[in-house]
C-alpha cells in the first residue's frame, strides 16, 4: 500500500489540497497532480537545474523536495512569473532579447534562479563573473550560456550589457 | 515516482524525533535533504521510515558565546553563508561553504545534514576538523558531546547510533592575528571536491604560532595533517615554511578512484596546502 498524506500547497495564486504519496517529489506533484508542465524535469537527482522553482521565495530543486515538505508553504513556478494579462516578466523579456534559450528546457529554471539574484541582489552590481557562477547551477545544452548571462546582467545590472556591447564594437 | 515507498514522519519536538528514530526500524533522518533524497531518487538507498527534522525550529539557528559560534544542526548553508556572524567570527566557515553546491541546494542543505553524510568530497567536514569543532548529540539515553575527530567512522559512516540525532555544530571564534584559507580543486565550478584544503594559523612576530591543517579528499573522512603541524609552529612566516608544507603534505597517503587516481589527488594536497598557507599566512599577517 502507498503511503498518502494530506497537504495543503500554495502555488502561485492558488491553494491546492491533495492526498499525496510520501515518496511523490514536488516536481512530480506540480506536473503530474496539478498540471503545471513548466516546471520541467531533467536529472532528477539535483544536478542540473531544470526543476527549480521558488518556495517560500527561495530557489530550490522541485526533485529533491518532497511534495509532503512543501505543506504549508508557498511555491511559484514559471506559471506564476509572468502577468495576469500575458505580460512577461522583465526577466523572461530579457531571456527573449538576447537569444538566452533555444530549445528552451532549461529556461523555467533559469527565470526562477535569476528571479532569486534579483530579488536577493537588488541595488547590488553584479558582475559576469559572480552572474556565472550563481547560475552554475542551472545546465543549458543549446546556447553556450552567453545569451543567458546577458539576460541576466541587463535585468541585474542594466549598465553591464551596455559596457560590454560598446567594448565589443 | 523515483524513490522507493516509506513512511513518512513529522516529530514536533526533538524528543517525539528520538522516541521516533528509538520505535522505528530502518529510519533515516531527514534534514535538507540534498543528499539523501537524490540517493533514494537513484535507489542507492531505500529506507522504510523518513523522520523529516523540518518542523524542529529549536535546531535552526546561530548563537554567539564569548569564544565560539554555536550552530543549529538544521541551520541551512544559505544562512551559514549570509551570516554577519559567521563572516566575521569564524571567516574559515564563511570560505568553506562559498564552495558548497549551487545557491539552490545550499538554500535546503543544513551543517548538521552535510557533516552526517558525511562525504568524502564535501567541505563542511573539513572545515570542521581544521576547526576542531565540537559537536553535540542527542539519542534515548540523553544528550553527549564529541568532538569533530571522534565523529567519522568510515566511508558515509559517523560514530552516532542510528537514534541518535546531531544538534548543535560548536565552532570557536578565529584567535587574533590569526589567518585562514580555504581552497579546493573541482571538475567543474560547486562540484564536490576532488581535493579541498583549510588552515588555520596565526603569525605573531613573523612566527608561527598555532596551526591547523585539513585536508579532505584523500581519505573517507577529511584528516588533519598533525605531522605538518608539529614541523611547522614556531617556524618563520615565511617561502621555506611553505615549502616544508608542501613537501610534507605531497607525501599523505590518499586513496584515488579512477577518475582521480592516488597520485593524482597526493599531487593536489601538495599544491593546495602551498596555496592555502600562503594565503593564509598573508591574512595572517593582515589580521
Amino acid at each position: 500500500m502507498p503511503e498518502l498524506y494530506p497537504i495543503k500547497v500554495q502555488v502561485n495564486d492558488n491553494i491546492y489540497e491533495r492526498l499525496v504519496e510520501t515518496r511523490m517529489h514536488l516536481a512530480d506533484f506540480l506536473r503530474h497532480e496539478i498540471n503545471l508542465t513548466g516546471t520541467h524535469i531533467g536529472c532528477e537527482h539535483g544536478v542540473c537545474g531544470a526543476c527549480t522553482v521558488l518556495v517560500d521565495g527561495a530557489s530550490v530543486r522541485s526533485c529533491l523536495m518532497l511534495a509532503v515538505q512543501a505543506n504549508g508553504r508557498s511555491v511559484t513556478t514559471v506559471e506564476g512569473v509572468a502577468a495576469a494579462d500575458g505580460k512577461l516578466d522583465p526577466v523572461q523579456s530579457a531571456l527573449s532579447k538576447h537569444h538566452g534559450l533555444q530549445c528552451g528546457y532549461c529556461t523555467p529554471g533559469i527565470i526562477m534562479t535569476i528571479l532569486e539574484m534579483q530579488r536577493d541582489g537588488g541595488g547590488c552590481r553584479w558582475t559576469e563573473v559572480e552572474v556565472r557562477k550563481a547560475l552554475s547551477g542551472n545546465l543549458c545544452r543549446c546556447t553556450g550560456y552567453q545569451g543567458i548571462v546577458d539576460a541576466a546582467l541587463e535585468v541585474l545590472t542594466p549598465a553591464a550589457v551596455t559596457n560590454r556591447k560598446s567594448m565589443r564594437t | 515516482m523515483k524513490p522507493a515507498p516509506f513512511e513518512y514522519h513529522l516529530p514536533s519536538s526533538l524528543g517525539d524525533a528520538v522516541k521516533l528514530l528509538d520505535t522505528l526500524d530502518d529510519a533515516r533522518i531527514l534534514a535538507g535533504g540534498q543528499s539523501l533524497i537524490p540517493m533514494m531518487n537513484l535507489r542507492v538507498v531505500t529506507p522504510s521510515h523518513l523522520v523529516d527534522l523540518g518542523q524542529l525550529s529549536e535546531l535552526c539557528g546561530i548563537n554567539e558565546t564569548a569564544s565560539s559560534l554555536r550552530i543549529g544542526a538544521m541551520t541551512t548553508q544559505r544562512q551559514l553563508e549570509r551570516s554577519e556572524l559567521v563572516r566575521t567570527c569564524c571567516p574559515l566557515l564563511a570560505a568553506a561553504v562559498e564552495h558548497v553546491g549551487h545557491q539552490q541546494t545550499r538554500n535546503r542543505g543544513t551543517i548538521g545534514g552535510s557533516l552526517c553524510h558525511l562525504d568524502p568530497g564535501a567541505e563542511l567536514p573539513v572545515a570542521a576538523a581544521a576547526l576542531d569543532a565540537k559537536l553535540k548529540v542527542v539519542g534515548i539515553n540523553g544528550p553527549r558531546a564529541l568532538r569533530f575527530e571522534e565523529f567519522p567512522d568510515g566511508y558515509l559512516t559517523t560514530s552516532l547510533d542510528p537514534g541518535e540525532i546531531l544538534t548543535e555544530i560548536e565552532v570557536r571564534k578565529a584567535f587574533p592575528h590569526e589567518g585562514h584559507a580555504f581552497i579546493e580543486f573541482n571538475q567543474r565550478n560547486a562540484d564536490f571536491a576532488v581535493v579541498s584544503v583549510a588552515i588555520l594559523v596565526t603569525v605573531v612576530d613573523e612566527r608561527i604560532g598555532q596551526i591547523r591543517i585539513a585536508v579532505g579528499g584523500v581519505s573517507y573522512a577529511p584528516i588533519r595533517l598533525i605531522e605538518a603541524e608539529a614541523a611547522l609552529a614556531g617556524n618563520s612566516a615565511d617561502d621555506q615554511t611553505v615549502d616544508t608544507a608542501e613537501e610534507i603534505a605531497s607525501a599523505v597517503p590518499c586513496q584515488g578512484d579512477e577518475v582521480s587516481p592516488a597520485e593524482f589527488r597526493q599531487h593536489l594536497c601538495g599544491v593546495l596546502v602551498r596555496r592555502a598557507l600562503k594565503q593564509a599566512i598573508e591574512r595572517a599577517k593582515a589580521a
